[in-house]
C-alpha cells in the first residue's frame, strides 16, 4: 500500500549505487520487506498474548492495585505468568532442552508434535487458498471436515474386506470424496443460483455438525456400541490407518507426505495447468475471464471441488491419523476448530502454497505447544486462536507494522527505488 | 490483501426473468405436491386425527380442534396452487410477492398440522409465538447492526463476534457489580470496540472485509473463550452469575389473548423489536440516513458533495456494534444470564443472512429474521409431539432453510454497491 509521492524531477547528481548486499540488507527493513513484517507481526501478537496472560490472572492483577508501593510484585508474577507460559508453548512444540540427555524419542517428540499438528492444517490453507484464488471464501471448512471424516470413517471399519493397505487408499479416497461432494455443492449453488458461498459454507457447517452429532452418531451403523453413552464411532481397522512416518516412538504420520504431495500439486496446478489458469482468471477479474471465453461458474465450481477436497483430507487425518484421541474413530469435535484455523493459516501464508506451508509449521507448533501450556501453566489453549487471529491481521495490514515500528519505506531507504 | 473480492451477484449476468418464475413455480408447485403426499394423505393424518390448536398459555383452555387431514390438504393444495399461478399466470411483481408469503405460510401450517396430528398436547400458538419471538430477538439486532454497516459501504460479517463479546462483558461486568444496566452498557461497548475494530482495518489498513470479519469472530471467540477459561471457569460464582432484566409488564397490551405475552417482556427484547421501525425511519427519512446509503452506494459522489465518508463510516460502525452488542447482552443477561463458550452458535451468521435475504432493507430483514427465529424454535416446539422427524434434522432446520432461500433468491438481492470496497479520498 504505497503512497503516491509526487513524482519530483531526479537530481542529476550521481547516487552511488549501493552494492548488491548492502541492498538487500536494507531492504529487508523496509515496510515492504514480507518476512520482516511477518516477523514483527508475530512478536507483536506474542507480545498481546502476554498482556492478555497478566490480566487474566487475579493474582496479578490484585498486585498491581498496589504496584506503586510494591512494584515488584506485580512485576514478578507478571513476568513469572509469561515467562513459564511461553517458555512451555516452546518446549512443547519445538525442543525441551531438559530432554537433551533423554532418547531420541524424547528429543523428537516435540517437533514431530508440531509436524502432526501442521498436516491438517496444510491441508485446510491449500483448501483455503484455491477457493481464494477464484475469488470464493471457503468458510465451509468445518463442515467439509466432517463430511470427509464420515466417508473416510465408514470405509476404514465397514470395509474391511479389503486387503491391506488398499482399504487405506479407499479410506482416503472416500474423505476426499466427502469434501469434494459439499464443496461441488457450495460451488454449484455459487455458479449457478448466485448463492453467498459464505453464508452457504457458514450454514452447512451447523448442518454437518448436527448431522454427525445428534443423528448419525447415534445410528447403529456408526455408533459403537461398546461404548454406551459416548457419541462416538466404531474405530477403524487397523489397516486403515495412516502409518508413522519416523518410526513407531515418534508421532509424525504418513498424512505429512500426502500434505507435501498436495502442495507441490497444488503449486503445479496454479502455474501450469489451464484450470488453475482459469481458476486465478475469474478470482482477478470475473468480467474479464468471461470476455475471453472462460466459463466462470465451471471454473468457480472446480475450485470449490477441489477445496472441497483438501478439507476432505483434514478429515482423513483427524480419523485415521494419530492424533486422534479416540483409538482412530469419529467424534463430534472432529474438526477441532481446523476449518477455521484454516483460513488464518491461508491468510499468513499469503494464499501461495509454500507460504501455506510455513504458517502452517507455525500453527501447528502454536497448538503443540500449546496444550503442553494449558496442562502445566493453566493458560487456556484459546489464547492462541488470539494470537494466531492477530497476526493474520498484522500481516494483512503492513502499514500498522510500518507505522507502529517506524519502519522506512523501500524509497526512504533505497535511493533511486521510487522511480 | 487486494486481490479476489467478491461481489456477489455483480459479475453474474441476469438470468431471463421468465425462467427464475418458470424454475421458481415448478420447484414450489414439486414441493406443494410433496407436502401434498407427505402431511395430507400420510400415516399421520390419514387416521382422521384431529389436530389442536391451544390459544391460552394456560394448558387445555380455548382450544379449537380440526381434522388434520382435511386441513392439511386444503393447505398443501392451495401451496401447489400458489406454485401453478407463478408458472401459468401473467401476475404481476406485487402479487408474486404475496404469493410468496401465502405459499410459505401454507406449507408452515401444513406441516405443524401434521406434525401436532393426533398429539393430545396439541400446539399452543401464543407459546410458539413467544417462542419465535424471543429467538428472533437477537437476529433482529444482528440484522440490523449488519444493515447500518453494509449500507455504509462495509460488510460487517463480524456480528458473530459482536455477539461474543457483547455476551461475555455483560455476563462479566453484571456479575461484578450486580447492575445489569452496567451491564447493558459494557455489552454494547465492547460490541463496538469490535466493530470499530473492524472498521479501522477496513477504512484505514483497507484489509478484505470478509477475510476481516471471519478473523475478527476467530479473535472474539478465541478472547471470550479463554477469559471465560481463566476467570469464569475458575470462579464462577463471582465472574458468572450475573442478574438478568426483569419482564417490564405493558399495562392493557399485554392482557390481550394470544398476543399478550409479547408485551411481558424485558426492555432488550422491546429495543430489538423497536429498532426496525426506528432504522426504517433513520435510513429512510433522515438527513443521517440518505448520507449512510449515499456512502454506501457511491462514496466518490459522496465526498463530492461534501460527505465525510470514512468519518461516517466509523461512526456508523461504532452504532452497529452497539446495536450487535447489544444482541449479545441479550444472549446473557437479557435471556438466560450465564455466558457459555461460543454461545451465539452462529446466529451471527443467520442475522447477516437475514441481511441478504431481506435485500438490505429493514422490514425485509426483519420478516427474514422472524422466519429464521421460527426455525430455530421449531425444535422446542415440536419435541413434545414426537415426530418422526429425528430431532437433528430439525435443529438443522434454521440453516438448511437459509441455504434454500439464499439459493432461491440468489442474484434478485442486490447490496450495496460500495459494499467491501475501501474508501481512499483521491
Amino acid at each position: 500500500m504505497s503512497t503516491q509521492t509526487p513524482q519530483t524531477e531526479q537530481p542529476h547528481t550521481p547516487v552511488p549505487e549501493p552494492s548488491r548486499f548492502s541492498r538487500i540488507v536494507r531492504d529487508l527493513f523496509t515496510a515492504e520487506s514480507t518476512p520482516l513484517v511477518t516477523f514483527l507481526a508475530i512478536v507483536l501478537a506474542l507480545l498481546v498474548g502476554a498482556i492478555l496472560i497478566i490480566i487474566s490472572d487475579p493474582a496479578a492483577m490484585r498486585e498491581l492495585g498496589y504496584f506503586f508501593s510494591r512494584p515488584s510484585d506485580f512485576l514478578n508474577s507478571a513476568w513469572h505468568d509469561v515467562s513459564h507460559g511461553y517458555q512451555d508453548l516452546f518446549k512443547g512444540s519445538i525442543f525441551d532442552p531438559a530432554t537433551l540427555r533423554g532418547t531420541p524419542s524424547q528429543f523428537f517428540g516435540p517437533i514431530t508434535n508440531t509436524l502432526e499438528d501442521a498436516t491438517p492444517l496444510i491441508f485446510g490453507g491449500l483448501a483455503v487458498t484455491i477457493a481464494f484464488r477464484g475469488g470464493m471464501f471457503n468458510i465451509g471448512g468445518q463442515g467439509m471436515t466432517i463430511a470427509g471424516a464420515i466417508l473416510t470413517t465408514y470405509v476404514a471399519f465397514q470395509w474391511t474386506g479389503i486387503p491391506g493397505a488398499l482399504q487405506l487408499v479407499v479410506a482416503v479416497l472416500a474423505g476426499i470424496l466427502g469434501g469434494v461432494l459439499l464443496g461441488g455443492f457450495v460451488g454449484w449453488l455459487k455458479a449457478k443460483r448466485g448463492a453467498h458461498e459464505v453464508v452457504v459454507t457458514i450454514m452447512l457447517n451447523y448442518v454437518m455438525l448436527f448431522f454427525l452429532t445428534n443423528y448419525l452418531l447415534t445410528t447403529t451403523a456408526f455408533h459403537d456400541p461398546t461404548k454406551a453413552g459416548q457419541s462416538i464411532s466404531k474405530p477403524a481397522s487397523p489397516n486403515a490407518i495412516l502409518p508413522h512416518l519416523f518410526g513407531p516412538s515418534l508421532n509424525t504420520d504418513i498424512g505429512l507426505v500426502l500434505a507435501l504431495i498436495a502442495t507441490v500439486v497444488v503449486g503445479w496446478f496454479f502455474n501450469r495447468s489451464k484450470l488453475g489458469f482459469e481458476i486465478r482468471a475469474v478470482g482477478l477479474n470475473p468480467a474479464a475471464a468471461r470476455t475471453n471465453g472462460i466459463s466462470v461458474g465451471r471454473a468457480q465450481i472446480w475450485a470449490m471441488v477441489i477445496s472441497g477436497g483438501l478439507m476432505g483430507l483434514i478429515g482423513v487425518t483427524q480419523v485415521l491419523g494419530l492424533n486422534n484421541p479416540n483409538n482412530n474413530s469419529l467424534s463430534p469435535n472432529i474438526d477441532a476448530g481446523l476449518g477455521f484455523n484454516a483460513i488464518t493459516v491461508a491468510l499468513l501464508g499469503r494464499t501461495k502454497p509454500w507460504g501455506v506451508v510455513w504458517a502452517s509449521l507455525l500453527y501447528g507448533a502454536f497448538q503443540a505447544g500449546a496444550s503442553v501450556m494449558q496442562a502445566n501453566d493453566g493458560i487456556s489453549t484459546d489464547i492462541i486462536s488470539v494470537i494466531e487471529a492477530l497476526i493474520v491481521i498484522f500481516v494483512s495490514a503492513p502499514q500498522l507494522i510500518k507505522e507502529i515500528f517506524r519502519l522506512p519505506s523501500r524509497e526512504a531507504a533505497v535511493p533511486g527505488a521510487a522511480s | 490483501m487486494t486481490t479476489a473480492t467478491v461481489t456477489p451477484h455483480a459479475e453474474v449476468a441476469a438470468p431471463s426473468k421468465d425462467r427464475s418464475k418458470l424454475v421458481g413455480g415448478i420447484s414450489q408447485a414439486v414441493v406443494g405436491a410433496f407436502g401434498l403426499w407427505a402431511f395430507a394423505l400420510g400415516e399421520r393424518t390419514s387416521s382422521g386425527a384431529d389436530t389442536i390448536f391451544g390459544f391460552s398459555l394456560t394448558h387445555g383452555q380455548s382450544q379449537v380442534s380440526v381434522p388434520a387431514q382435511a386441513t392439511a390438504l386444503t393447505l398443501s393444495a392451495i401451496a401447489l396452487a400458489c406454485g401453478l399461478v407463478r408458472i401459468f399466470a401473467p401476475v404481476g411483481k406485487t402479487v408474486l410477492r404475496w404469493l410468496s408469503v401465502l405459499y410459505i405460510v401454507c406449507m408452515v401450517l401444513a406441516f405443524l398440522v401434521w406434525a401436532a396430528a393426533g398429539s393430545s398436547i396439541g400446539l399452543n400458538v401464543p407459546s410458539i409465538l413467544e417462542q419465535t419471538a424471543v429467538a428472533t430477538v437477537p437476529l433482529v439486532l444482528g440484522a440490523m447492526s449488519a444493515l447500518v454497516s453494509e449500507r455504509s459501504g462495509i460488510v460487517n460479517i463480524a456480528v458473530e463476534g459482536q455477539f461474543l463479546s457483547g455476551a461475555f462483558t455483560a455476563a462479566l461486568t453484571a456479575s461484578m457489580t450486580g447492575s445489569v444496566w452496567v451491564g447493558l452498557i459494557a455489552g454494547m461497548l465492547a460490541g463496538a470496540a469490535m466493530s470499530s475494530l473492524l472498521a479501522l482495518f477496513a477504512n484505514r489498513y483497507m484489509i478484505e472485509q470478509v477475510v476481516l470479519g471471519v478473523v475478527i469472530n476467530v479473535l472474539a471467540s478465541g478472547l471470550t473463550g479463554f477469559f471465560y477459561d481463566r476467570l469464569m471457569a475458575l470462579n464462577g460464582a463471582e465472574y458468572n452469575t450475573p442478574p438478568i432484566f426483569n419482564a417490564l409488564r405493558i399495562p392493557g397490551l399485554a392482557s390481550i389473548p394470544v398476543i399478550g405475552p409479547l408485551f411481558d417482556q424485558n426492555i432488550v427484547f422491546y429495543a430489538a423489536f423497536l429498532s426496525v421501525p426506528v432504522l426504517w425511519f433513520m435510513i429512510y427519512r433522515t438527513r443521517w440516513g440518505l448520507r449512510t446509503r449515499s456512502i454506501g452506494e457511491h462514496p466518490l459522489a459522496a465526498d463530492t458533495v461534501g460527505i465525510k465518508v470514512l468519518g461516517l463510516r466509523y461512526k456508523n460502525m461504532f452504532y452497529a456494534g452497539l446495536l450487535s452488542g447489544l444482541g449479545g447482552v441479550w444472549l446473557t443477561i437479557g435471556n438466560t444470564g450465564q455466558f457459555g463458550k461460543d454461545m451465539s452458535t452462529g446466529r451471527g451468521y443467520i442475522a447477516i443472512a437475514a441481511l441478504i435475504v431481506g435485500n438490505w432493507s429493514p422490514v425485509g430483514a426483519f420478516a427474514a429474521a422472524v422466519m429464521f427465529g421460527f426455525a430455530l424454535e421449531l425444535q422446542t416446539a415440536l419435541s413434545p409431539l414426537s415426530t418422526p422427524i429425528p430431532g437433528a434434522f430439525l435443529q438443522m432446520a434454521p440453516y438448511l432453510v437459509t441455504i434454500f432461500v439464499v439459493a432461491v433468491l440468489g442474484k434478485k438481492v442486490r447490496p450495496p454497491a460500495a459494499e467491501n470496497k475501501p474508501f481512499k479520498k483521491g
